[in-house]
């Protein structure tokens, strides 16, 4: 633990994405102590005003949107659905990806075939593709995105877990349990995944950009997140139209997904160099 | 050699009868009535509706609607659009080639610009240039590509007006379609026309943007591979031979290294076609390319089923064989691989 801190403190980056992550965290836990107005209210009388530095007034720091709702509030809210989208998404995709890895590569024979079979039609999809169909299946809407999301970022899980397994399986530990008559489950969940930790813990924070980005853009497509929810997807595609006249509405909330995935990408990056340096690039 | 082919190819089979029936299945677990949606709102007669029914075989058991649709697709026969009348393969050869152009070009300015920089970032490692263009490859990579798209509209079509908006050439020219690759036929075009090199000029523009956008992920994922694969590739022992040898810098960088560099950059350049088909549904979306991402979304906003089932099952098959294509090739550059 003493050297991983030591290795990770060096990297620049990581620090940098460590402390994005943590800051975009906080800001999604306190979004209605940290949020200046309700993100639904409608002040009509102030439509489609411009961010303070351009014009605008102190009331509405970064503006207001096209029927005059707080653009910063609603940006703050839309932190909390897009971290709330990407822990759902990591932690189903976990759960069902680590569950079918560890059967893959524990039992082999014809449940690895059938199971690594499904993975690569799962994978054969373009991710966005995917997400499109699952929702013209299921419809749109907030969960219906972040099942839909999930499905692409399980090949991901299975193909880690299962190569830990195959790794893991022919240690002797794993050969001392089984001789003391110790159960499957107890063997794969106890014993061996423990040891595929580490890897699983660097594709999460990556599943975690993954998660957000793609649920954006399920939003912009209009088949994810629906209006008048403040997800920052959404809010892209409602601005679309305005990019002439309010471009700010265009540009903070592409600003925050873009800031979130990096903080994400950096921080899953960092964990990888100090957590297993020969995979260092 | 060949054995390794064939096992390749039969492994993929499997693969793609798992594709047929996920979109045989799809289209039939999407809520709505097909039937109801082709005859439109006074199709309620119901002998109509059965005659119908029983045309598209939607009355027969699933199993047979599935060898129906099977042997039917393997003929090359994937329906008809609902929307438009037309077969599912002509409007897919309509609009196949504009996401093809977009695509190259994409992939072109990636690489173009990519593999340059990674090599002169892994030459001067840990410089500033290096430490410059990590950091933007990092953002390239997070870069969400719907708002990127529309962030380049905004600086380069309604500040500086240097470009157009949506679509893939000015409505002033018909131009007589003839590859189906715009800026081909421009040029082709340009020697009979009375409009000289100004069809060409505006389908260049109209292709910029989106290709800038749809290329920047690939553009970061390049430029990063290139850069890690040189400085594995510049810490061989055969490169302190060629330097022992006394051979000159450029020499070995260009001939030794960049040669054996090249086998992972290649190997990614072509896992990126699923991330540029992805690339393609949403960078169409934004400038209104004509191609068959946008296509997909429409048909599945208009419930236009044979469209969705046909090109889902286009869509998989085309990545399948270019990631075969690329193990392939990847076998027969690397033996070692095999």
């Amino acid at each position: 633990m003493k050297e991983f801190w030591s290795h990770f403190k060096d990297n620049k980056g990581a620090v940098i994405g460590l402390a994005l992550v943590l800051l975009f965290t906080f800001i999604a836990i306190f979004a209605p102590f940290l949020a200046p107005k309700d993100p639904s209210q409608i002040y009509p009388e102030y439509l489609r005003l411009p961010p303070l530095w351009d014009g605008g007034i102190s009331h509405f720091v970064l503006g207001t949107d096209d029927v005059g709702r707080d653009l910063l509030s609603r940006l703050i809210y839309g932190a909390r659905i897009s971290m709330m989208i990407g822990f759902f998404v990591v932690v189903l995709s976990l759960i069902i990806g680590v569950v079918t890895g560890l059967f893959a590569g524990y039992y082999g024979g014809w449940i690895d075939t059938l199971i690594m079979r499904i993975m690569d039609i799962l994978m054969a999809l373009p991710s966005i593709l995917l997400a499109i169909v699952v929702v013209a299946v299921i419809g749109p809407g907030i969960k219906n995105a972040i099942i839909a999301v999930s499905l692409f970022s399980i090949p991901g899980f299975t193909r880690i877990v299962r190569a830990s397994v195959l790794a893991e399986k022919k240690k002797q530990y794993v050969m001392a349990s089984q001789s003391f008559g110790a159960s499957s489950y107890r063997i794969m969940f106890l014993e061996i995944l423990p040891n595929c930790m580490a890897p699983l813990i660097v594709q999460a924070t990556l599943g975690f950009s993954d998660g957000i980005l793609n649920a954006a853009a399920l939003g912009f497509l209009g088949l994810g997140t629906q209006p008048p929810t403040p997800e920052w997807g959404v809010m892209l595609s409602d601005a679309r139209s305005f990019i002439e006249s309010s471009p700010w509405m265009v540009t903070l909330p592409g600003l925050c997904i873009l800031i979130v995935v990096l903080g994400f990408n950096l921080f899953g990056d960092g964990l990888r160099d100090a957590l297993d340096p020969r995979l260092k690039r | 050699m060949l054995r390794y082919f064939f096992k390749k190819f039969f492994h993929v089979i499997p693969t793609l009868v798992g594709i047929s029936i996920l979109s045989f299945a799809v289209i039939r677990f999407i809520p709505g009535d097909p039937v109801l949606i082709m005859l439109g709102e006074r199709g309620a007669n119901p002998e109509v509706y059965a005659e119908m029914k029983s045309k598209l075989m939607l009355d027969r058991p699933m199993h047979e609607q599935y060898w129906y649709f099977l042997k039917n697709a393997v003929k090359g026969d994937f329906g008809q659009s609902i929307v438009s009348k037309r077969t599912v393969i002509e409007e897919f050869s309509d609009r196949f080639p504009a996401t093809l152009e977009l695509g190259i070009v994409a992939l072109f300015f990636a690489v173009i610009i990519g593999i340059p920089m990674g090599i002169f970032a892994a030459l001067k490692r840990n410089s500033f240039f290096d430490y410059a263009l990590m950091t933007s490859s990092l953002i390239g990579y997070s870069m969400p590509i719907f708002w990127w798209g529309l962030v380049l509209i905004l600086i380069f079509s309604v500040k500086l007006g240097w470009t157009p908006v949506s679509g893939r050439i000015s409505i002033n020219y018909d131009i007589e379609m003839w590859s189906g690759l715009m800026l081909i036929d421009t040029l082709k075009n340009e020697i009979t026309s009375e409009y000289g090199f100004a069809p060409f000029w505006s389908a260049f523009k109209h292709l910029l943007l989106p290709s800038i956008a749809m290329g920047t992920i690939p553009l970061a994922v390049i430029a990063r591979m290139t850069r890690s694969s040189m400085l594995e590739v510049l810490g061989e022992d055969y490169i302190r031979t060629a330097k022992a040898k006394g051979l000159p810098w450029r020499r070995i960088v260009g001939l030794h290294a960049l040669r054996n560099a090249m086998v992972p950059i290649i190997t990614v350049i072509g896992l990126l076609f699923g991330s540029i088909i992805t690339g393609a549904i949403l960078t169409e979306t934004i400038f209104s390319w004509p191609g068959i991402g946008k296509w997909i979304v429409a048909s599945i906003t208009a419930r236009d089923y044979p469209v969705i089932q046909g090109g889902i099952l286009f869509i998989a098959g085309m990545i399948i064989f270019i990631n075969m294509a690329v193990d392939m090739i990847y076998a027969l550059i690397n033996p070692r691989m095999r």
